[in-house]
């Protein structure tokens, strides 16, 4: 691995400040995706800036309505934490099925969403819940912030502090995970709000999540799993690779979609407790 | 900035100075000669490396030594105590946990956070919840007795569980 200079700041300003200052400099919070990175030499950072020292960054909070959940938040808090499971609890149970324990333990929802994989979990529920992710500058809607492989709407140098989702009536993320690596070959996050609006959101299948029109309407009109079996999804963004292929992803589309509206139906959507 | 990163490591506080780059397996293996701590993948998927960093097992070859600065770790040279073994190494011993070892030190230290956390494992779940760890020997299956048998110890001893979510996946 190349070296690099270590800095910790304790405010986002400060941090923001550092990689403005430095153009080859990246942040680091979890470490999970970019430390493996740097391994590769994928990537390789002049300066690392530790967010880890940054205390209005963490901790979990609901307030009129919405959930907000600062972005050093590791994913397996975001599992456990009471307030999350209470408020949203498919986006409990997302969490807890992200990687491994030693991954949830350190990974953080602002690197997972940063970093926009195309397979990543947290990118669904920020577009599937239509949450707001925030950053010193400014407030950036789910739908304007996923635009490609690895890329979001941030600017250089900018920083996600707190991810801002309106807590649903009923949510709930089913993924079919890639069994060694564990990320998601299809993920799908379905929710539906108080005023009856639905949201479907796909991660695993194309460059970044996006959202499936068609499957938000039928379920609009009937919230039930028959609702979306028979949907045709067309296949021409879909990705295709050794694990599978765009046809066999697009089936998966509303399979898991109707998978997620009976999970979404139960009143205990985390799952097996 | 100075390179100087300063923890307690099993109950002894260590400075030392390092390169940033200077992976937290690395630290505990070369710097301070503890290799007891296994490198088998160093591409955070097999948890051989596994430690506990406040009381939270994480892969020590995908943390920088610098991101445990002021941290306290526990390896697995540190979990015996007055040479009496630890409830999870005796249950290793007593139900066969390991075959060539290579994993065996990862895995008795990601189980310790398993038993200290969680309550109400069961065979399904442990499976679950090892995932992070790979040995290529074992087929598994003596490593969950040993887990469900250290699981036992925990609840009816006096280290009980610290808190009592069990499975959370869907
Ligand atoms: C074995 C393994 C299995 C995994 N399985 C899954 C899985 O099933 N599902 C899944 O979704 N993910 C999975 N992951 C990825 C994991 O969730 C990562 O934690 C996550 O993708 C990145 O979060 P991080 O905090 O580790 O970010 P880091 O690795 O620290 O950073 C990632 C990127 O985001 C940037 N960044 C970090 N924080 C911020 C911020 N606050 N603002 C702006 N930019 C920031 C960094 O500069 C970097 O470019 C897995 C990882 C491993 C190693
Ligand atoms: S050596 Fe760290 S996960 Fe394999
Ligand atoms: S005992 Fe050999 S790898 Fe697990």
């Amino acid at each position: 691995m190349h070296m690099f200079e270590y800095l910790q700041p304790r405010t986002a300003i400060e941090a923001e400040a550092l990689l403005l200052a430095n153009e080859e400099a990246r942040a680091i919070s979890g470490g999970m995706s970019l430390l493996p990175a740097m391994k590769l030499r994928l990537a390789a950072p002049s300066h690392l800036i530790d967010l880890s020292g940054i205390e209005e960054m963490r901790g979990t909070s609901v307030d009129d309505n919405v959930l907000t959940i600062g972005a050093m938040t590791r994913h397996a808090e975001v599992a456990r934490s009471s307030v999350v499971r209470q408020a949203i609890p498919g986006l409990a149970a997302l969490a807890s099925g992200i990687g491994d324990r030693q991954v949830r333990n350190r990974g953080t929802i602002g690197g997972s969403i940063a970093n926009s994989d195309p397979a990543a979990c947290y990118p669904a529920s920020v577009l599937g819940l239509g949450a707001t992710v925030m950053t010193p500058r400014r407030r950036i809607a789910a739908d304007d912030f996923f635009v490609g492989v690895f890329e979001t709407a941030l600017e250089p140098g900018e920083l996600v502090t707190h991810i801002a989702f309106p807590i649903p009536e009923r949510s709930a993320y089913v993924k079919f995970q890639q069994p060694a690596s564990r990320f998601a070959l299809v993920g799908v996050l379905v929710s539906r709000s108080r005023d009856g609006t639905v949201r479907v959101a796909v991660t695993g299948a194309s460059s970044h999540v996006f959202r499936v029109p068609s499957l938000e309407q039928a379920l609009a009109a009937e919230f039930t799993p028959g609702a979306v079996e028979n949907i045709a999804i067309d296949t021409e963004e879909l990705n295709s690779d050794i694990h599978g292929d765009a046809d066999y992803r697009a089936h998966l589309i509303p399979v898991l979609t109707a998978r997620a509206v009976d999970l979404a139906s139960k009143p205990d959507a985390v799952g097996k407790i | 900035m100075a390179n100087k990163v300063s923890l307690t490591v099993n109950g002894r506080s260590v400075q030392r100075e390092v390169e940033p780059r200077t992976l937290l397996a690395t630290f505990l293996r070369e710097h301070l000669g503890m290799t007891g701590t296994h490198i088998g993948c160093d591409t955070s998927q097999c948890g051989c490396c596994t430690v506990l960093v406040d009381g939270d097992a994480v892969k020590s070859c995908t943390m920088f030594a610098f991101q445990a600065n002021g941290t306290s770790i526990t390896t697995i040279e540190g979990l015996a105590s007055d040479g009496r073994m630890h409830p999870v190494q005796a249950a290793f011993q007593e139900h066969h946990g390991l075959q060539c070892g290579f994993c065996t030190s990862g895995m008795v230290m990601s189980i310790v956070e398993l038993v200290e956390k969680y309550d109400g494992l069961d065979e399904a779940s442990v499976r679950e919840l090892l995932d992070g760890n790979i040995c290529r020997c074992t087929g598994y299956h003596n490593i969950v007795k040993a887990t469900l048998a250290a699981a036992d110890v925990y609840r009816s001893g006096s280290a009980a569980a610290t808190h009592t979510d069990t499975l959370l996946r869907s």
